[in-house]
């Protein structure tokens, strides 16, 4: 594989010095769109095969040392603090890792040493006293916020009011446009910003000192780059010249960046389309067979899948299975009508069966009505025999934000790539907000007082006006101490833990989106629905708490396609999205709000007590937007219509569902199931719903939900006119259907 | 029981025949089993026949589930249209959807005025005026012969396959799209002759696009016990993979396509 050739060197040129800088026009402009299908893919070569089993072995001693290899417990990690480190030199295509050895763990201490500090002990090491000494003389993101943050505020955090806020960690979610470094070169990028912080002059406000601060530490930011080019013998200050330096000068401006932060998502962005440029040069000038070109997105995506960051054991209650969310966003139209996918779009989710399934890189297809049926049916193929896909609504998103040049920040929320940024803020429990509405604003489980004028609600039974009334008030004053926290995050993280990696890829003064959020909608809207539609009867204790509720009567639930309870999901949704928006936000971030759980709905419903609509204390709560578990009863049609119905214009930072499913349940013969799969997609999108994240269980899952039943109360079974829920079979008849969904030879 | 049944549901029908109502058991909204595409399928409410591996015995019983108009039926799969593409629509199942045969076509009647695919999922034992014009609005027909020999189907349903044979007969007239479905029981429906008597009978039907075999599963089991009734074939397996493809082999030799749901 030759480095460079005339007509990549010729195009790079072209594009050259024609500031500002412009990667969405020069995509535009060179890109290839794919209409065709999956046919001309190639597998693995031996190479890629030899280099993943060391990535494999690896990863089985990392298991086996409890989910952590090593850690460097000596260095603060940076761009440039560690030496070069290599899978295998001999066979790397692709070059680079965190640290000096695969897979060992650097600390990044400036989001909060102690947290740094205990993760270190956890393994029984500890952190050097040189370290140790620097936190002495200077602060961090987390001592920071606690310095600011008043008694109310700790009062809504240590009552799980607001949780997972990113005080004591990274805030992650900002997408580097790293195919910046790639396209301009570390010089060029430079000389840009350069230009920017001349031009901040005159009255010199607080916001332009601090943006000449930050302008000035991501030129330091791409000098360090090119530090680290040249430890790995690349010359980042250039722009890259063929497919194979493309690629690779991107992933080092990745590296860059997860070397110096530990974000709890770190996405990658929307790079297939801009690799398949160079890609498709180097393949025309036969520098490079189709093979090759699969060999260099291979390696690319085995490095993504080695990215680790140093984690307390904590953070995995909130985010189980050591997540790093390298999300890269795939397909989607342009504005002009044309697609953005290309053979590079294949190329990617080809890795999954080159290298296996993998839940990283977070591969999201952008999903369009006008997508080309061939990638829609690879999709549904890849989707079928992986599960690792989750789909967001490109027309959808394209329509109400505008841009068709965006990534998709951690799981779910639109970012317009080196434009616009997002400050993350974790989210608010809506359910122990109702409950607070119920008990005089005191918290449920330990009667603290906390919210102010909650009017007693007295009766046998719950007045749906009254409740209400109630709830709103609570609603509003959570929204206002929620606004004081994240300005406090933010203007922190800012100050001490500063994403200048990432932030010398976007323009200067990026516009910002304030990432609220919310869990337990589903609840919400069954609880009121309850109240309305039912009798609602609530236990109390002697200190006048609730502690159960006694529903008297049948009301339609959220999940059944129901108008009358899915409006008050919406309702309710809007309502708090508009109190958020009464606050002012640091850096005039706009605030925008998600209905989003990842994993921690499991946390969650632990720490929340019985709600109205007779779930019990800490009984789980549905993943993000989900109906609640069981009590869809009509089907993946109406359980999809009804999230639909949330609106996204009320809740920008996205809706998250999750759709599980067996292959049979789609449809008998795979053609069908394919078929049937994009078909779904393309009705519930064309419904306007914004995200789904589709999981089609195979045999070792459902193998786990034989073994431990309780961790799939919501596993549907559906044979001809027939459906059961799996763990209400004994266990000879769950064999049964494990046996029966995988016998589809024939 | 069973004849008490059938009388009884003769009134119970015309009373809901005037205030448009189904006595429907249950729906799935993403139905990918019973008919081509998504499908939002009714399961109805009552059979006559008594299956002996019925996978939905609470279905059998005219009295159970609930009262639904059929327009809300119809509101129903016009909300669903974008989930049904070219291929998908509505399909009536059971439960025997026959018992409700007048009403059915007034709601496959409306569905066709929307431009909704009806399919309708029968064991074929009416077939009158009533059934006859229901048919002239069923896009679909989707046939379920429980057995091709009239000794075992007594054996299997309690009645005659005479009338299911004449209602194929008459489909078969009309010209209009027909499915077979034969579910596949170990010692009661998977004999080699009777196998090739089933393809010999149908094997001159221009209608007929495909026979689904179903290959006999417990699953419905629990449900039986739940009703207090005993599962007589709690001993009998699923059809392995080796008499699964038997059975394909001979039918492949009578019908153009033969898929295994």
């Amino acid at each position: 594989m030759k480095n460079q050739t005339a007509e990549t060197k010729d195009l790079i040129e072209k594009k050259l010095l024609n500031l500002p800088i412009d990667v969405k026009g020069f995509v535009e402009k060179n890109v290839t769109p794919y209409y065709g299908d999956d046919s001309f893919l190639e597998g693995p070569t031996t190479r890629t095969n030899e280099l993943w089993q060391v990535c494999l072995d690896a990863m089985l001693k990392e298991r086996e040392k409890g989910g952590c290899l090593a850690i460097d417990t000596e260095t603060i990690s940076s761009i440039t603090s560690h030496k070069p480190g290599y899978i295998n030199k001999e066979l790397e295509l692709i070059v680079g890792l965190q640290t000096d050895e695969l897979l060992k763990r650097a600390m990044k201490p400036f989001g909060g040493i102690r947290v740094v500090e205990g993760a270190v002990a956890e393994r029984g090491l500890k952190v050097a006293e040189e370290v140790l000494n620097v936190f002495k003389h200077t602060s961090d993101h987390n001592n920071g916020v606690f310095s600011a943050y008043d008694d109310e505020i700790k009062q809504y955090r240590s009552l799980g009011i607001l949780t997972g806020l990113p005080d004591n960690y990274a805030r992650g979610r900002i997408i580097g446009d790293y195919r910046r470094l790639a396209l301009y070169g570390a010089d060029e990028l430079i000389k840009a910003k350069k230009r920017d912080l001349k031009a901040v002059t005159g009255v010199l406000s607080e916001h332009k000192i601090r943006l000449r601060e930050e302008i000035t530490s991501q030129i330091k930011a791409l000098k360090d780059m090119v530090i680290l080019g040249n430890s790995y013998g690349l010359q980042l200050n250039r722009p890259a010249a063929s497919a194979r330096e493309a690629i690779q000068w991107l992933y080092m401006a990745y590296l860059a960046a997860v070397k110096e932060q530990d974000g709890a998502a770190m996405s990658l962005g929307n790079v297939s389309n801009f690799m398949d440029i160079y890609i498709e040069k180097d393949l025309a000038a036969g520098v490079i067979t189709e093979t090759e070109a699969q060999e260099l997105v291979d390696q690319f995506v085995m490095k993504l899948r080695m990215v680790r960051h140093l984690r307390p054991g904590a953070y995995d209650d909130i985010f189980g299975g050591d997540p790093t969310w390298v999300t890269e966003a795939i397909g989607g139209q342009f504005n002009d009508g044309r697609t953005k996918v290309t053979k590079t779009s294949f190329r990617f989710l080809q890795t999954l069966y080159n290298l296996g399934a993998s839940p990283e890189p977070n591969l999201t297809v952008l999903w369009s009505q006008d997508l080309p049926e061939g990638f829609k049916k690879f999709c549904g193929k890849v989707s079928i025999d992986t599960s690792s896909i989750q789909y967001e609504n490109d027309d959808l998103m394209r329509e109400t934000r505008g841009s068709d040049d965006y990534g998709i920040a951690c799981c779910v929320s639109y970012q317009e790539l080196g434009k616009r940024i997002q400050f993350f803020g974790a989210r608010t429990n809506l359910p122990k907000t109702l409950l607070m509405a119920l008990n005089e604003g005191r918290e449920e489980i330990s009667g603290t007082k906390v919210l102010k004028d909650i009017l007693p609600l007295e009766g046998e039974y719950l007045d749906y006006e009254l409740v209400m009334e109630n709830f709103k008030k609570s609603m509003s004053q959570i929204a206002e101490v929620y606004s004081r926290a994240m300005n406090i995050i933010h203007y922190m993280h800012d100050r001490h833990y500063y994403e200048k990696a990432q932030l010398a890829l976007i323009d200067s003064d990026p516009g910002i989106d304030m990432a609220y959020g919310a869990a337990g909608i589903s609840i919400i809207a069954d609880s009121l629905s309850a109240i309305k539609y039912a009798k609602v009867k609530p236990v109390r204790n002697e200190d006048g708490l609730t502690v159960d509720f006694i529903v008297e009567g049948d009301y339609p639930k959220f999940g059944n396609d129901e108008d009358s309870v899915d409006e008050i999901a919406a309702y309710i949704t809007k309502y708090f999205s508009e109190e958020l928006a009464k606050h002012a936000c640091y850096k005039n971030a706009r605030p925008t709000l998600s209905l989003l759980t990842i994993t921690s709905n499991v946390m969650y419903g632990k720490k929340t007590g019985a709600t109205p609509d007779g779930r019990k204390a800490g009984e789980v709560f549905a993943p993000g937007a989900n109906p609640m578990h069981g009590r869809d009863t009509n089907g993946a049609v109406a359980a999809l219509s009804s999230v639909a119905k949330l609106d996204y214009k009320d809740a920008l930072d996205g809706i998250s569902n999750t759709f599980s499913i067996i292959p049979k349940s789609l449809g008998s013969a795979r053609e069908e199931q394919i078929e049937n799969l994009t078909r779904l997609l393309d009705g519930y999108f064309e419904l306007g719903a914004h995200h789904l994240n589709v999981n089609v269980l195979d045999r070792e899952t459902l193998m786990d939900a034989y073994e431990n039943p309780e961790k799939y109360p919501q596993l549907t079974i559906r044979v001809s006119g027939y459906a059961v829920n799996f763990t209400r079979l004994s266990k000879a008849h769950q064999m049964e259907v494990i046996t029966r969904t995988f016998h589809d030879s024939l | 029981m069973k004849s008490e049944t059938i009388t009884r549901s003769g009134n119970l029908m015309a009373d809901l025949q005037k205030s448009e109502l189904l006595r429907v058991h249950s729906i799935e909204t993403f139905g990918t089993h019973d008919g081509p595409g998504i499908r939002l399928v009714i399961f109805v409410q009552g059979c006559q026949f008594h299956c002996l591996y019925c996978a939905n015995p609470d279905t059998i019983s005219i009295e159970g589930g609930t009262l639904m108009r059929i327009d809300e039926i119809v509101e129903k799969a016009k909300k669903q249209k974008p989930f049904f593409g070219k291929n998908g629509g509505v399909t009536i199942s059971g439960g025997e959807p026959l018992l409700q045969r007048a009403m059915l076509s007034e709601l496959f009647l409306r569905l066709r005025k929307e431009g909704i695919h009806t399919t309708l999922d029968t064991n074929g034992k009416v077939i009158d005026k009533q059934t006859k014009q229901l048919l002239e609005t069923t896009d679909l027909v989707m046939l379920d012969i429980k057995h091709i020999n009239d000794d075992w189907h007594h054996k299997i349903t309690r009645l005659s396959n005479v009338n299911t044979l004449k209602f194929a007969e008459y489909r078969e007239s009309t010209g209009k799209p027909m499915w077979l479905r034969y579910v596949l029981v170990p010692g009661y429906s998977d004999q080699e002759e009777y196998l090739h008597q089933l393809g010999k009978h149908f094997k001159d039907y221009k209608s007929i696009q495909k026979i689904e075999i179903l290959p006999y599963h417990q699953l419905g089991m629990h449900k039986w016990e739940a009703l207090g009734w005993k599962y007589e074939l709690e001993d009998v397996k699923s059809p392995d993979i080796a008499s699964l493809k038997k059975a394909t082999d001979i039918l492949q030799q009578y019908f153009k396509e033969v898929s295994v749901g």
